[in-house]
């Protein structure tokens, strides 16, 4: 779901009491302001029944800092979600770990003497999909954003 | 001009129309009140705990068809109008709750009566601020009392830190308030309402379900017209009382827990239910799957989130009731100008058969005062004229059966939230707003406990209401729970030790009156409400009292338990 709302004190408690309140989960979430002053754009995943996510929309554009509610679920949308991850970098490994970042057009942001820090952008699947190969070699931490969303052509 | 935080405040509130307020000082707001007594127009009632405060505005609002105010101070002040902002909320209630808040620069440090009220109050709110700079004040006012009454009403809150309230700064009257993300749909579908009037036409098993948003919309002369011209029996949520007459034959009663049995079996039998600002409450629709279970809903709502939120409907109209009933009206009149009066007699004669087999009694007795007759007496002798307040519980429910209300506003309840409590100081709102108006709150002896402090405020600013204390010392709705599916453990619901209540009016300055037989009922509400001021009418009445008829919690509401 993509929301715009007013960049105002709050606005993310009020939406983030919204879904707690009403026992609603949030999966992810990410924040940030837009072109336009004073307003942010809010994308947040969340899994629910069609009529609950009915209920939410509704629910989030009854806020009254809330300008437009976007569910991009059965849109052609873009989707981006950004990784840090820390993988023990053995020496006979690092070879395979080179691999598999060329392979997930992925970048190296930081060496140390025994790991590689790789920074994944991408969809959740790509994102799930390195993680998967990367684990035999042993991820010490992962930093992960929420994912992020435009809907294709003329979707807001 | 230079005017400070104060003097807009108050400047604000009366460009608003509002000519009474509720409050109670405190050391945010020091300056409100030296700018309050320093003024003329506006009326400060000084409630005795800030519970009430919010439960008087709320009432003022529903009387007088306007907007309640109420001051507090921060901190304790603050946190003591949850409940009353909670109830407004529940029952889409417009309020404009003002607190005080400490300095800017202390925000955040854990100052003296500090508390983040607008957190607190973020989910029982239709909206709420923090002022921080004297600039916006007027402004957010504006938009506070905009917001409170426009759309789905409801209550916001404005936190007013001391040194804004105390900065002076050149006036400036704000200009029109437009929102980019508030938007509220007034008009209504045109499509939607043809397929309603074809339906309406075509229905043989046809009823109206009103709720509270028909009173908000001022709806009631629309709906009654519908329903007269087109021939359809009317139901009532307990908010929805008053908003078609008690004393039409199409009235079916209340509908839903202790809704009547010619209601809850329409409901259960009709083919088309045309319900206008409800929400459907569990208290009303008991188990979902059993409720109208052969009928084609049709639901009006000004707010899009009361839709299809607890039962499915299959003709969704967003806008306001009074647009909508009168759009429908007007098209219901292009195709049928004679109207459709005649029609259905069938389904009219099986209510008048349930309402023959079950209707709404009780067992009289000679000896010991039924709680019923006490309200039905109040009704002969107020014509039914009264505003009529409740606390919670039994007397709420026996007001809503047996006080058969003919006009919209007269019932003021703590309807969503069922706060005890909430019918003296909302008795002391409705009469401020309505001085011409007999204004009766019919109050349980628990509940009367829980706001009691207020007989003060009523006696000091000379407001005449009327207490009627159905008093069975009992918790009387749970203990008839706790005898219904509890084995009768009346687990702290006895309350035999209560205090005398005529004392206790004395005591604070009103009129005492008791009743122990039912002989003596007609006198005591007569010199009760003959009697100049506030009164405490305090009625011994049967003990084991229950309110029937009775859904069971989560039963089907066509399952009755019956008298």
């Amino acid at each position: 779901m993509s929301i715009l709302v007013d960049d105002e004190p709050g606005v993310l408690s009020r939406i983030a009491g919204l879904f707690s309140g009403r026992g609603f989960n949030i999966d992810s979430l990410s924040v940030a302001s837009t072109a336009e002053p004073n307003v942010s754009r809010i994308t947040m995943v969340t899994k629910c029944e069609p009529q609950i996510i009915e209920q939410i929309k509704k629910q989030l554009h009854k806020l009254i800092n809330v300008i437009t509610v976007n569910d991009l679920t059965d849109k052609k949308y873009v989707q981006r979600q950004l990784a840090l991850i820390k993988v023990n970098a053995q020496p006979d490994k690092k070879a395979e770990i080179l691999r598999i970042v060329d392979i997930f057009r992925c970048k190296i942001v930081d060496v140390g003497l025994a790991h590689y820090t790789i920074e994944v952008s991408g969809d959740t699947e790509k994102h799930d999909a390195i993680i998967s190969l990367l684990k035999p070699m042993g991820i010490i931490e992962i930093a992960s954003t929420g994912a992020i969303a435009l809907a294709r052509e003329n979707g807001k | 001009m230079k005017l400070n935080g104060a003097q807009i405040l108050i400047k604000m509130i009366k460009s608003e129309g509002v000519d009474t307020i509720f409050g109670y000082p405190g050391g945010a707001v020091i300056d409100i009140y030296d700018a309050l007594a320093k003024q003329n127009g506006l009326r400060h009632i000084l409630v005795r705990h800030e519970q009430g405060a919010v439960h008087a505005a709320d009432a003022y609002a529903r009387a007088n068809r306007s907007v309640g105010v109420a001051l507090v101070t921060s901190g304790p002040g603050a946190t003591n109008t949850v409940t009353g902002i909670a109830s407004a909320h529940c029952d889409s209630i417009p309020l404009v709750v003002f607190t005080g808040q400490v300095p800017t620069g202390l925000i955040g440090n854990d100052a003296f009566q500090e508390v983040d009220i607008v957190g607190i109050t973020r989910p029982c709110t239709k909206h709420n601020y923090l002022v921080k700079s004297v600039d916006k004040l007027a402004f957010i006012i504006k938009e506070a009392f905009y917001l409170a009454r426009s759309g789905r009403p409801g209550p916001v809150l404005v936190d007013l830190p001391k040194d804004i309230v105390q900065t002076f700064v050149e006036f400036e009257e704000p200009g029109e308030i437009s929102l980019k993300s508030y938007k509220p749909t007034y008009k209504p579908n045109k499509k939607q309402l043809n397929k309603v009037v074809d339906l309406i036409r075509k229905a043989e098993r046809p009823v109206i379900f009103a709720g509270g948003g028909v009173i908000l919309s001022q709806a009631s002369e629309e709906l009654t017209r519908l329903a007269r011209m087109a021939n359809i029996p009317v139901t009532a949520s307990l908010m929805g009382l008053g908003a078609f007459p008690g004393s039409d034959p199409l009235w079916l009663g209340m509908l839903g827990m202790h809704g009547t049995y010619r209601a809850n079996m329409s409901i259960g039998h009709c083919d088309l239910m045309l319900a206008a600002g409800v929400r459907f409450d569990d208290r009303v629709t008991g188990n979902i799957e059993k409720f109208a279970p052969g009928a084609t809903i049709v639901q009006i709502d000004i707010d899009p989130t009361s839709i299809h939120k607890n039962i499915e409907v299959q003709i969704p109209i967003v806008g306001d009731c009074k647009a909508t009933l009168a759009e429908i009206i007007r098209l219901m009149e292009e195709k049928d100008p004679k109207g459709i009066a005649e029609g259905r007699p069938e389904w009219l004669s099986r209510i008048r058969e349930w309402g023959n087999a079950v209707p709404l009694k009780y067992k009289q007795s000679h000896d010991v005062i039924k709680p019923q007759y006490v309200i039905e007496k109040l009704y002969e002798l107020t014509q039914g004229k009264a505003i009529i307040t409740t606390e919670v519980g039994q007397n709420q429910m026996w007001a809503a059966q047996y006080y058969h209300f003919d006009q919209p506003n007269h019932f003021i309840t703590s309807g969503g939230l069922g706060v005890m409590g909430f019918g003296l100081p909302a008795a002391i709102g409705a009469k401020a707003a309505r001085p011409d108006k007999i204004v009766v709150d019919i109050a349980g002896d628990g509940s009367i406990q829980m706001n009691i402090q207020e007989l003060m405020t009523a006696v000091e600013s000379n407001i005449d209401v009327k207490i009627v204390i159905l008093n069975n010392r009992y918790l009387g709705m749970v203990r008839q729970w706790q005898e219904f599916f509890y084995e009768k453990v009346y687990s702290s619901t006895n309350m035999e030790n209560a205090p005398d209540f005529v004392k206790l009016a004395e005591a604070y300055g009103a009129t005492g009156l008791r009743c122990t037989t039912p002989d003596q009922v007609s006198a005591v509400l007569t010199q009760g409400l003959n009697t100049k001021g506030t009164v405490v009418m305090d009625f011994t009445v049967d003990r084991e009292e229950s309110v029937y008829p009775m859904v069971p919690s989560g039963g089907s509401i066509t399952e009755m338990l019956l008298v």
